[in-house]
């Protein structure tokens, strides 16, 4: 987790640096364990073919996880998240490897709101795909 | 089977109080993979501020799915699941939830609506603590593929 950051230093525009995260096969086992989604695409590549999809795909929770992950590491522990939003655009696509599939975040400061708050904007990518649009998070800093 | 749009703004009875627990936020933080200590140790939660470990911001979709589960395995409703993904989600916080917390979930149907060969169902849940304080909003859209009317 980085350093704290606080409103002051924050410039609208900033880039947030980028940051990738893996998403395997297990990854997807202990989501839907932890999650209580047990939605069978998300693990069993017999029935996500059959209903048409290329392959298991990931929660969109997780996806969104892993945005949310990149916006509390950004802005350090004394942030308090106010709003997240996000459409999921394209699946995630894990395959039956060792290596699954990477999720690659990156965003920028949208704007500063009133009252210690700053909007960001969000992407998510997987491989060619964005896997989010119009995401946006508005955290609090101290 | 068609989606029964008679649903809209149908608002389902909360589901049975929710214990978060301290082994539940920790077991969610390590299924998504963020080893933020804000989510494990107690001390660094006090640290900044807060009773107790906090959960991390989509942790509200675990309780927000209890709450809208009745809706949306409502036979009447005839969603079929399998053909189901996420489209749309968003949280409005008021606080982070926290180990300690009792909440319930209360879903409504917000929308139903077509959209090219999909329909979307839109649910939005509100999970306040048993003692009533307000803890967020969830706004969810489920899109069933290939289920246009």
């Amino acid at each position: 987790m980085s350093e704290q950051v606080s409103y002051d230093d924050v410039k609208p525009g900033a880039e947030l640096p980028p940051a990738s995260y893996p998403v395997t096969r297990l990854s997807l086992v202990k989501y839907c364990g932890a999650s209580g989604d047990f939605n069978v695409i998300h693990w069993n590549e017999r029935i996500a073919r059959a209903v048409g999809l290329p392959n298991v795909i990931a929660h969109g929770m997780f996806t969104m996880a892993q945005a949310g992950r990149f916006v509390t590491d950004w802005a350090g522990p004394a942030v308090a998240v106010v709003e997240f939003g996000v459409r999921f655009s394209s699946p995630v696509v894990v395959p039956d490897d060792d290596i699954g599939a990477t999720i690659e975040v990156s965003g920028t400061v949208e704007e500063k709101l009133d009252g210690n708050r700053v909007a960001l904007a969000l992407t998510a990518r997987s491989g060619e795909a964005k896997v989010l649009t119009r995401a946006r998070a508005v955290v609090r800093l101290p | 089977m068609a989606i029964n749009r008679d649903y809209i703004g149908r608002t389902f009875p909360a589901a049975a109080p929710y214990e978060v627990s301290r082994v539940k936020i920790g077991e969610f933080a390590d299924a998504i993979g963020d080893p933020n200590p804000l989510y494990r140790d107690r001390t660094a939660a006090q640290a900044a501020g807060y009773a107790d470990v906090i959960a991390p911001p989509t942790f509200a979709i675990v309780i927000s799915m209890a709450g809208s589960a009745p809706a949306i395995a409502d036979p009447g409703l005839g969603l079929n699941y399998a053909m189901v993904v996420h489209g749309e989600q968003r949280f409005e916080y008021d606080r982070p939830l926290m180990a300690g917390d009792v909440v319930t979930a209360q879903a409504t149907i917000s929308d139903i609506r077509d959209a090219g060969r999909n329909v979307m169902v839109s649910t939005k849940t509100e999970i306040s603590t048993v003692g009533g304080e307000h803890v967020c909003t969830a706004h969810s859209t489920l899109v069933e593929r290939g289920g246009a009317a």
